[in-house]
């Protein structure tokens, strides 16, 4: 059971088309796996009869060989995606008993490839947040602990921290996620996992409960490169229904992974080095630099100036776009209902018991920077600056293929920490915010353990919609870090 | 002639802008494939993106930005290459997503003109501010339970044109004007329906009033919502008149939203939750910038059918009309369509007298229109061929109408079957007369007395004689003859 899995995707995948396993054995060691670990908290919604129907349905398609890319395959799906007949909460309450009647295309599209889909895996309050303490359904544990210290229990990281803990534990070989200012990436970072952000535009959003429309985009985690990209290759595709969706052709993402990377050219963004970045963080950094330059990279120093102000820019236009996509969630034709006098209090009671507090925050930001006087000086100026931080990474590309920065501040965090003041959360978004607002492909890859034993990612940027090349130059890193830690928990 | 009310202190002059909301002529809905048609069961042409549903997102529906295009080309107007959507947040029952998707900032269509005909013959050029596309929202229904609203989404995401004109009109009649002008041209394209009853086009009115010479606009209110065309013009001359009231008793204009009530022939300020304060306007995030290939708009613009002030220039030219007359056979398509089927290869103004006269007046005396008018154009034409090729007289012609208007038949069969045809048999009509003078010698020997205006009494007692049918031209000629 144990075996099973720790396999790779690609290796499940091997094994179920040569028939040495079957799909109903991967998918009930799987099932095992997250009974046995339900103290993770790492799903919302369990689908264990449903899985085992479809794996039986895999299993007869396997034998006639004609499964699909990812026939077999147990899979979680982070629930902010909508799936058909089964509840979608998106951790709020207010869609605490909300089914949809519809399949998001990205799903869909795992389920044409022959993915099994196991549970719907917790996550921030409409993926608002970096801890996955924002979640109405609790906050879910990081599979990793400290060296020496078990009695800190780490978060997972934000907001796909469901579908990162359910991959590091080997829950499943792999997930959906959605990242909107680093909720792929920096959780991925902490889980010690690969999270992988394409360009905006490259999975349809259709049926992906809103966070903030210009800034979010799904994408796969998984445990290594090669699963991510299988992955990244089904989900992608342009959806009539997205008109936000890029209508290019898909890429094998997985197929040229191994090319030499001799000539590729790495930039190394100066204004990430930060002040107060713990001294773990820039070493990690510089062995990544090292490894890339072994690899046969041409190493380049470059400038994005407007750096410094990514983060605030990102905290208006989020909040600013949340708060006009989370209105729809009045009581009045599905969710949460609280009665109230008139249309007004079923409002306020609604929305008031239906949202956290964090989410509460932001649509207060949002809607404060849209108001009539403050729109010019909060969402246009951040529109702006946007637009000159995409100028940067533009201007940075001419001389560079690909930017390698950490993915993170520092390594996961217990749960607990860094509550007092939203401000301190929302610096962990300061690496990965960037690839957000620019709309480019990012890239969360294990670097190795820090002092605590705890795992630290890098991140590396890829021009739009050149992940092909990201992707190589990641798998690149992957071979260098050989990362083979486990984590204490679902090991 | 200017407009003015007069109030206790002097004349005072009105300033009158429209914003009208016009409902597109589409199969579906501005951003779903839902169905638009009007009366269908309430909530049954809803989708799951007018309903707002998590992670529905909206795509452009082509056709409704070609019917925005070709109103804009219809109005003289520059088309905008480039337009964006704008979010306009509120919170409604009957509005699923919290916000309308319209366009604020870079509209579909920029400024255009547009000429209004007025009641005494004149034209006026109103200028078009800009139009834009935006969705309508829902229906709520207070009147259904007790202590509970109904909502209706069937409405929820038709595309509406927002038509907007500057502040150039300058009375009731001017605003009136401009909306059947206005509803014409929509007609024209087949862009909207014009149905004022279904809701499909409805007006904002803008009103602020100052003294005459004045060169700035005083404060304005607005009039939502008005439904018809009259209401239009009552509310103008009702608010304009509150207006002048304030002003004169040393007040100030408040600008302010405001419903007309026809009942009471009054404006009222909408209570504050009627509407909200801030719409927190900004470019909608799931939809990317209208991009118009220019050859696709000159394909449109090709393809524009003739509209009604090109209709009217050409009648006059072409079939010999006053503009006048053009002018109100143009209106409707339907009318114009029908006159011209009657005026081809015929006596134009005899077909305009025919159409506006004899055949408007049937209509309105039984309640018809013109597309179900007993009287079809070709028998209309071949009434007036009856006519000038003498087969009957022009008395006849009235009766066989009639006639033609009960039964819908053809004028020749009426004629024939009831032996209207005219009497051009001289001695036919010489009989007549002589019996005639025979019956009546003291009237003979008055008229040769001097009396000539007896001639008339003559004439009609002939033709009397001949159940009206003689050719009255002979029969003055012979009657003539006759008295010597």
């Amino acid at each position: 059971m144990t075996m099973l899995t720790h396999l790779t995707l690609a290796g499940m995948r091997a094994q179920l088309r040569a028939r040495t396993i079957a799909a109903r054995e991967l998918t009930m060691a799987h099932l095992a796996a997250m009974q046995k670990h339900r103290a993770l908290n790492a799903f919302i919604t369990e689908t264990p009869e449903a899985a085992l129907a479809e794996a039986d349905a895999a299993d007869a398609k396997l034998a006639k060989g004609n499964g699909g890319a990812l026939t077999g395959i147990p899979l979680a799906i982070k629930d902010l995606f909508c799936t058909d007949g089964v509840r979608t909460t998106a951790g709020s309450k207010i869609l605490e008993n909300f089914v949809p009647p519809y399949e998001s295309t990205v799903s869909a599209n795992l389920k044409r490839d022959g993915a099994i889909f196991v549970g719907k895996t917790n996550l921030d309050e409409f993926a608002m947040g970096s801890s996955n303490m924002t979640s109405a359904y609790g906050p879910v544990r990081n599979p990793w602990t400290r060296r020496g210290d078990n009695a800190a229990v780490l978060v997972p990281g934000g907001s796909s921290g469901g579908s990162a803990a359910a991959v590091a534990a080997r829950l499943v070989p792999g997930a959906t996620a959605t990242d909107t200012g680093g909720s792929i990436r920096q959780p991925a970072a902490f889980t010690g996992i690969v999270g992988i952000k394409p360009t905006y535009g490259r999975c349809s959003r259709w049926g992906i409960v809103a966070f903030a429309s210009s800034l979010d985009q799904a994408g796969p985690m998984a445990r290594t490169v090669e699963d991510a990209a299988i992955l990244l290759t089904s989900m992608s595709g342009h959806d009539p229904k997205d008109s936000t969706s890029a209508p290019l052709p898909v890429p094998d993402f997985a197929a040229d992974l191994e090319k030499p990377l001799a000539g590729l050219r790495v930039g190394v963004p100066k204004e990430y080095q930060l002040e107060g970045t713990p001294p773990e963080i820039t070493a990690s950094w510089e062995q990544g630099v090292a490894w890339l330059k072994d690899a046969g990279c041409s190493i380049h120093s470059i400038s994005l100036p407007h750096t410094k102000y990514a983060l605030p820019t990102y905290y208006i236009v989020a909040p600013a776009e949340a708060s006009s996509n989370l209105a729809r969630y009045d009581g009045v034709r599905f969710g949460l209902r609280v009665p109230g006098e008139d249309l007004d209090d079923l409002y306020a009671n609604t929305r008031a018991e239906g949202f956290g507090a964090e989410v509460r925050r932001r649509i207060l930001i949002g809607t404060y920077v849209l108001s009539a006087g403050y729109y010019d000086a909060y969402y246009l100026k951040a529109q702006k600056v946007r637009a000159r931080i995409l100028a940067d990474f533009t201007e940075a590309f001419r001389s560079v293929d690909v930017v390698l920065t950490p993915a993170t501040p520092g390594a996961a965090f217990a749960q607990g920490e860094k509550m007092d003041d939203p401000v301190t959360m929302y610096l962990n978004d300061v690496f990965t915010v960037t690839a957000n607002l620019a709309g480019l492909p990012g890239v969360s890859v294990p670097a190795g353990l820090d002092s605590q034993g705890l795992p630290l990612g890098l991140q590396l940027i890829g021009k739009p919609f050149d992940e092909v090349t990201m992707l190589r130059a990641a798998r690149a890193l992957e071979r260098a870090a050989d990362f083979r830690a486990l984590p204490a928990l679902g090991a | 002639m200017e407009y003015r009310i007069e109030g206790s202190t002097g004349a005072w002059e009105v300033v009158i802008g429209l914003e009208v909301h016009a409902q597109v002529v589409s199969q579906s809905k501005l951003f779903s494939g839902a169905a638009t048609a009007f009366g269908a069961a309430p909530n049954s042409q809803v989708s799951l993106v007018d309903a707002a549903f998590p992670g529905m997102l909206p795509v452009i529906n082509a056709e409704c930005v070609a019917q925005a295009v070709r109103t804009g080309l219809g109005l003289n107007a520059t088309i905008n290459l480039e337009s964006r959507f704008d979010r306009k947040n509120y919170f409604y029952a009957d509005l699923p997503a919290g916000y309308q998707i319209s366009q604020y900032q870079m509209p579909v269509v920029g400024t255009g003109t547009m000429i209004i005909d007025l009641p005494d013959g004149s034209s006026k050029s109103i200028g078009i501010t800009r139009l834009h596309l935006e969705q309508d929202a829902g229906k709520s229904l207070h009147d259904q339970h007790p202590t509970k609203s109904y909502i209706d989404l069937n409405r929820a995401g038709v595309a509406l044109m927002e038509i907007v004109s500057e502040p150039d009109l300058r009375s009731p009649e001017e605003a009136g004007a401009y909306m059947r002008k206005l509803r014409s041209i929509l007609r024209y394209l087949g862009t909207c329906d014009g149905n004022m009853e279904a809701g499909s086009l409805r007006a904002d009115v803008n009103v602020s009033v100052r003294r005459p010479g004045e060169d700035k606009f005083r404060t304005r209110c607005e009039i939502k919502n008005v439904n018809s065309i009259r209401f239009v013009m009552h509310a103008v001359e009702a608010e304009a008149k509150r207006q002048v009231e304030v002003w004169e008793q040393g007040g100030e204009v408040r600008q302010e939203t405001r419903l007309y009530d026809p009942g009471r022939g009054e404006t009222r300020p909408m209570r504050s939750k009627e509407h909200a304060h801030d719409y927190r306007y900004f470019p909608d995030p799931d939809l990317l910038p209208l991009k118009l290939d220019p050859a696709w708009v000159e394909r449109l613009k090709a393809h524009l059918p003739e509209l009604p002030d090109a209709k009217k220039a050409r009648f006059v030219a072409q079939y010999g009309i006053p503009a006048y007359d053009a002018g109100v056979l143009v209106v409707e398509k339907a009318t114009a369509d029908f006159y011209e089927a009657v005026a081809t290869g015929r006596d134009g103004k005899q077909a305009a007298n025919w159409v506006m006269g004899d055949l408007f007046g049937a209509l309105n005396r039984t309640g018809k229109s013109i597309d179900t008018s007993p009287v079809t154009a070709e028998n209309l034409g071949a009434l007036l061929d009856l006519i000038n090729d003498a087969t009957i007289n022009g008395k006849i012609a009235k009766d066989v109408f009639e006639a033609m208007v009960e039964t819908g038949e053809a004028p020749g069969a009426i004629v024939e079957k009831r032996g209207l045809r005219q009497v051009t048999d001289t001695g036919a009509i010489d009989t007549a007369i002589d019996a005639v003078l025979a019956a009546n010698d003291a009237k003979v020997a008055e008229y040769r007395g001097g009396s000539e205006k007896l001639f008339g009494w003559f004439v009609g007692q002939v033709m009397r004689q001949m159940k009206g049918k003689g050719n009255p031209a002979l029969v003055n000629e012979a009657l003539k003859r006759k008295l010597g």
